[in-house]
């Protein structure tokens, strides 16, 4: 009926250089950083003795719900990571955020693979230079190589599965979940923003598909909103596994 | 496959035959590597939204199990993805 012509990946996911070694991407990373700094920065400077509103009251509930997260996963003695896994939600949610803003942005810096490649890599550190610390080198090895309650043989089989698993998937399934989403989504918006030009671009058959454009661009507008669920379920789901792999690490198994 | 025979047929060249054998594995490997995961997120979120409807003042606990579970269900659907993009673009 009409030829799509979808664009190389290529030329979907890698933006010219705003001025040189810095492009789109790096520019979302920055704001992201500068935007989460400027807000915690705003709500500590308030007086804590009045009643909390605007941004302290955004920051506060934001606080809460990380907090939260601490407590379901770690524990009380967790607390200390809040402050850790809020600059890691809100890095990831920002970055995640501007692939549904129609003007100039419209790209997830997260769909690109080094952002939750190297995220993945500060848990990984993180993660293991915790369990180190608290229970040492052996004792950690153990505690992943050799979970208790097991019949003696099936250590065999079971330790070299634990090791990979701990060591291996665990970061790569990390930063595989937050770029694939990302991209997975992205690459949704651009199908339907093509084929709703391909539609009202129409050189034959107009009468029928002019109209008819009405529906991919509907699908559009619904993936939009899609996206806004899609993008801060990946901040939340990147955080919560960050702090369950801490936890695991601070209270191993007996 | 018989699809690559018919693309013989008319006559194409090597390199677009391997191009259109990517394709079709691409395909093949998305759809399928979202079978499993796919029945996978259901029974989870159908069993948590059984236990949240018999216990709902357990219902914040068994949401955030409910998406670990997901997210480590999920994790194959998405080597698919990867894969199909590795595959078709």
């Amino acid at each position: 009926m009409f030829a799509l012509e979808f664009p190389p990946i290529n030329e979907v996911i890698r933006w010219r250089d705003l001025f040189p070694t810095f492009n789109k991407i790096a520019l979302i990373a920055v704001l992201a950083t500068v935007i989460t700094a400027v807000l915690l920065f705003i709500a500590s400077r308030r007086d804590p003795l009045v009643a909390p509103k605007g941004v302290r009251n955004l920051v506060e509930s934001i606080i809460d719900f990380i907090e939260g997260i601490v407590m379901q996963t770690i524990g009380r003695d967790g607390l200390g990571w809040t402050w850790f896994l809020l600059s890691l939600f809100m890095f990831i949610y920002l970055c995640n955020l501007p692939g549904i803003i129609p003007i100039f942005f419209y790209m997830p810096a997260t769909a690109r693979l080094a952002i939750p490649l190297f995220l993945a890599l500060v848990v990984w550190v993180i993660y293991n230079g915790v369990g180190i610390k608290h229970q040492g080198l052996g004792g950690y090895l153990k505690s992943i190589g050799f979970p208790p309650g097991v019949p003696k043989p099936i250590y065999v089989l079971l330790t070299p599965i634990e090791f990979i698993s701990t060591l291996i998937v665990r970061p790569f399934s990390l930063m595989i979940r937050l770029f694939a989403n990302m991209l997975a989504g992205h690459l949704l918006l651009v199908t339907f923003a093509l084929l709703t030009d391909a539609m009202v671009h129409a050189q034959t058959k107009q009468l029928l598909l002019i109209p008819l454009s009405i529906l991919p661009f509907g699908m559009q507008i619904f993936l939009t909103a899609f996206e806004v669920l899609v993008g801060f379920l990946q901040a939340y789901i990147f955080t919560i596994l960050a702090a369950v792999y801490i936890g695991t690490a601070l209270h191993p198994e007996h | 496959m018989e699809a690559v025979a018919i693309l013989a047929q008319a006559g194409l060249s090597a390199t677009d035959a391997k191009k259109a054998n990517a394709a079709i594995g691409a395909g093949f490997a998305y759809g399928l590597a979202a079978i499993g995961p796919g029945i996978g997120i259901g029974y989870v979120v159908g069993k948590a939204i059984e236990a949240m409807a018999r216990q709902p003042e357990a219902a914040g606990l068994v949401r955030t199990t409910m998406f670990l579970g997901i997210a480590f269900t999920e994790a194959l659907a998405l080597i698919g993805f990867v894969v199909f993009i590795l595959l078709g673009l």
